[in-house]
């Protein structure tokens, strides 16, 4: 009986999750949110199937109540998540909260297979940093003056980098947490989002040569900080980010090739003078010589992606925890092992969905500094993603980045969390702007045609 | 005019954006695709690595497939004793201690390289739920081995006490049928005998000679020579003459037949028939070193094979830098040529196939615990080694040997034989020698291609051609 449960499982989750995916792309193909709504109730539907078919898997697999307490709490914070935003804010983007929860829910299916007690405590920092972000839309929408706090975000970020590197504790060779009052933050996370307004609030009116290299000199700065912390896969994302933003903000493709030219030189330095980047790029090149030390992580981390096949061993059923640091930069490969890479494929493109309407929204905002921000929110997202499934998959070499919503990691999910609802604030605003837009050409419209109409009369008269 | 520059403003950033969401997308789809590829194409080779736990997992859960011969014999199965400790059983004992292998010690044979298959379970999901309740294991896949037991016995027989090796095959197929190597070991004790031969740092017994000895070619490279000396001449390698006084001298080195033997006057055929080592250091003498190594190349010497069994690369560079005394060496099988009995008998295949090599390969087919097929082994093209008229005259060449050459024993049959012979000396003390042979029949129609060596035996025709003929006998059922 078990036996069917957990064999028959795996393939209606990755067929509930499949027609998810679906979902994902279909919406596109309306312009207007109204017409998304099918799309967005059988997208819940689904996800409520695939999170449901996994826990019932665990519930047999471990023959324990807890797991279906806990999940019956999930239930509750997700539907309540999605329901109550759209109660408060009816012009929203579902599709961003329903991938939001979707990628939720996988991070705690795969959390609660690897550690109970972690994805508990994940599960309490999700909730209140949903219940916090609730409010980002708002503010989003009503603060007008985040577009005048240029140097003050860079200041707060570059300080709050600052701080780690002098006082923050050593984990894994890097320094990148701090601790206040027994709770461990890594601030590299939150400073991701304060960045990209620096970036959007500098760049946004002027973006002559002059600020430019100002932006550039402060970014610099950002970045030296994290390789000083060797947080490499961080200095990584606020470089890219950089040379994207100050591309979009100047429209000019030169700034892209000088980034592209100096990113590469300083790759090719870092190589030369950091035995640690030596050490990772072996790793990748050749893991299984160094299959002992440096390769292990990565080694490790193959071997569970290629043991699932297309729907995976079955949760419970693979050994996720031989790889060190599973739950949070590997667990793309713990998917991948139990939930199959079928499965895994289908979360990179639910992530690339994300970023897709990110793309969407920030082309349609006319305002410059929204465009900015949510162009500099999308790309921070995926270009963290890729680094951290190209890593452990060996398309990349390992930097060493969570999976956003899905890795343990308090910091890391609320500041994920609070990028999307920035991102939710910023739909919200596009909005209104279209509103007006519609209500312009409307009128436009009605003068021209009286216009021509009185030009007809006249002709006639003649 | 006003808002127009603005919307084409807008509409160059969007563009930009759309490229910036291109790019990403396409770097995805780039990961993506290589993830799944390295993912399922791997996902052999990984589980059988000793650092992944995964193995054990498996292991645990099914119980080991066996190894079937492919007239349905069982070669390795595993059986539980009374106090239900799993035993992996050998029936046939030493017959097929290589080619087989065995499954702990670290694995080798075919419990290593189909260990995926054989770990693995693909019973029915019923099944398994009726092993769950009995608490049983699943049974493991099967796999089902190109090997024949009566073939493999002669040429066990047929070695006796000497040590050496045998690979039989099917030149149309790459079907091996027979591979034995010798000194030999039981591999129901291998756990028993494991230290002992382990501490023996001089012990080869462990070797599989097939496809890991290095041997000196000796006069079975004339095939080679023969070959080259053919590509160089096309039109008038028939028109060459030598006069052979029983050794050939260049400078300070000289080349002396076998046992000092003058062949007299002779042409190209009888040169290569007689295996005239101071007529093929001539022909030597006159290739053009560079185009000798690309045949070399060609006939995959120094290269990795694309074979799923541990094996040795042959050696043998030839190039501009090669002096003359090296090419008169090489160009009789001697000096520092190394190859595997393997690899000559993939190159015999190749002249018996009308150029073309066949993959070499053991397992047949996967089959899981009710019959149904897993996995299946097609037949298929390795790589044309040479051209339709090269494998043609060096076959015509070939049944000279058994003719009017070296290989006479093999004459007279039933069927036409066509092969080569070799002596390769390989010390310093000149009388001791290995003896080769390596050939197929039907000449006209090749059906089995056979490749012998017998260490420090002797002279190819007087040792190696007599076990040809009994394998040849044996499969063709006489």
């Amino acid at each position: 009986m078990e036996l069917y449960i957990t064999e028959l499982s795996k393939y209606f989750i990755t067929l509930f999750i499949s027609l998810y995916t679906l979902e994902c792309f279909l919406v596109f193909r309306h312009q207007d949110e109204e017409r998304r709504s099918g799309c967005y109730i059988r997208q819940n539907l689904l996800m409520f199937l695939v999170h449901f078919s996994c826990f019932l898997v665990i519930c047999f697999e471990t023959g324990k109540v807890e797991y279906l307490l806990f999940y019956v709490l999930q239930q509750i914070l997700l539907f309540a998540t999605i329901v109550l935003f759209r109660m408060i804010y009816p012009k929203g983007n579902r599709l961003i909260i329903n991938n939001m929860c979707m990628l939720l829910s996988i991070g705690f299916v795969v959390l609660s297979r690897l550690s109970f007690e972690r994805a508990i405590k994940q599960f309490f920092i999700v909730t209140v940093s949903i219940i916090m972000g609730m409010l980002i839309p708002y503010f989003i929408h009503k603060l007008k003056f985040l577009k005048s706090l240029t140097w003050v975000y860079a200041a707060l970020g570059a300080a709050a980098l600052g701080i780690v590197l002098i006082l923050g504790s050593v984990t894994y060779g890097s320094k990148i947490s701090y601790s206040i009052a027994g709770i461990t933050f890594q601030p590299s996370e939150f400073v991701k989002v304060i960045f990209v307004f620096f970036l959007a609030s500098a760049l946004y009116e002027s973006h002559d040569f002059l600020r430019v290299v100002l932006t550039a000199i402060l970014a610099g700065i950002h970045v030296l900080i994290l390789v000083a912390s060797r947080d490499l896969g961080s200095a990584l994302i606020f470089f890219i980010v950089y040379v994207f933003m100050v591309f979009i903000a100047t429209g000019n493709w030169l700034y892209l090739l000088i980034g592209g030219a100096g990113g590469c030189g300083a790759a090719v330095l870092a190589y030369q003078v950091f035995s640690h980047v030596q050490v990772r790029v072996q790793a990748w090149q050749d893991p299984f010589s160094c299959i002992d030390d440096a390769g292990y992580q990565i080694t490790q981390s193959l071997f569970a992606i290629s043991s699932g096949g297309w729907f995976g061993l079955g949760l419970f059923r693979g050994t996720p925890d031989s790889i060190p640091l599973v739950e949070a930069d590997f667990v793309f490969s713990a998917v991948a092992e139990e939930l199959g890479i079928a499965f895994s494929m289908c979360t990179i493109l639910i992530c690339i969905s994300c970023f897709i309407m990110f793309m969407n929204i920030a082309m349609r905002l006319k305002d410059k500094f929204y465009q900015l921000i949510a162009f500099g929110l999308g790309v921070t997202y995926i270009f963290q993603v890729f680094l951290t499934i190209g890593g452990g998959t060996k398309f990349i070499p390992m930097t060493g980045v969570t999976l956003p919503f899905i890795s343990y990691g308090g910091s890391s999910v609320l500041s994920t969390l609070v990028m999307f609802f920035i991102i939710e604030g910023l739909y919200i605003i596009r909005q209104e702007e279209g509103a007006k837009r519609v209500k312009k050409k409307k009128r436009r419209r009605r003068t021209e045609y009286e216009e021509r109409r009185e030009e007809q009369e006249a002709e006639e008269e003649e | 005019m006003k808002s127009a520059g603005k919307n084409k403003k807008r509409k160059k950033k969007n563009s930009q954006i759309l490229a910036v969401t291109y790019l990403f997308v396409a770097l995805f789809l780039a990961m993506m695709g290589y993830t799944c590829h390295y993912a399922i194409t791997h996902q052999q080779e990984l589980i059988n690595n000793s650092y992944n736990g995964r193995q054990e997992l498996l292991i645990a859960q099914n119980m080991r497939g066996s190894i079937y011969a492919a007239g349905g014999q069982v070669l390795a199965e595993t059986q539980v004793d009374e106090d239900g400790n799993e035993v992996r059983v050998y029936p046939y004992d030493n017959l097929f201690a290589h080619v087989v292998g065995y499954a702990s010690n670290g694995k080798f044979g075919i419990e290593a390289e189909s260990n995926y298959y054989l770990i693995n379970s693909n019973a029915k999901l019923a099944d398994k739920v009726a092993n769950d309740l009995a608490g049983e294991k699943y049974p493991g896949d099967s796999v089902y081995t190109t090997l024949d037991v009566d073939v493999q016995k002669v040429a066990y027989q047929s070695l006796g006490v000497y040590k050496g090796a045998i690979i039989v095959s099917e030149p149309a197929t790459g079907r091996i049928i027979a591979m034995v190597s010798k000194p030999d070991f039981n591999p129901n004790e291998i756990e028993v005998i494991w230290d002992e031969l382990i501490e023996d740092s001089e012990s080869t017994v462990l070797l599989n000679r097939v496809t890991q000895g290095l041997y000196p070619p000796g006069s079975t490279f004339k095939i080679v020579t023969a070959l080259e000396y053919i590509r160089e001449n096309p039109d008038t390698y028939n028109n060459y003459t030598y006069q052979c006084s029983g050794r050939f001298t260049t400078g300070a080195d000289v080349i002396n037949c076998y046992h000092g033997m003058a062949h007299g006057g002779e042409g190209f055929s009888k040169s290569f028939a007689k295996s005239c080592n101071a007529s093929f250091a001539n022909i030597g003498m006159k290739l053009d070193r560079r185009r000798f190594g690309n045949t070399l190349d060609s006939l995959l010497f120094n290269q990795k094979l694309n074979v799923n069994f541990s094996y040795n690369k042959s050696k043998l560079i030839i190039d501009e830098n090669t002096s003359d005394s090296e090419i008169i060496q090489a160009a009789i099988g001697q000096g520092t040529t190394q190859i595997t009995p393997l690899h000559l008998n993939m190159i015999t295949c190749a002249i018996a196939n009308h150029g073309v090599l066949m993959k070499p390969y053991l397992v047949d087919c996967v089959k899981n615990i009710d019959g149904n097929i897993i996995k299946q082994y097609n037949p298929d093209t390795y790589k044309r080694l040479m051209s339709e008229e090269e494998a043609a005259t060096l076959n015509g060449l070939m049944q000279e040997v058994v003719i009017s050459g070296t290989g006479t024993k093999l004459s007279g049959l039933s069927y036409t034989a066509a092969g080569k012979t070799g002596s390769a000396e390989y010390s310093s003390v000149k009388t001791d020698s290995h003896a080769w042979f390596t050939g197929f029949a039907p000449a006209e129609n090749p059906e089995v291609c056979v490749t012998i060596i017998i260490e420090g035996a002797g002279s190819g025709g007087d040792y190696a051609v007599p076990i040809a003929k009994r394998i040849f006998d044996e499969y063709f059922g006489l």
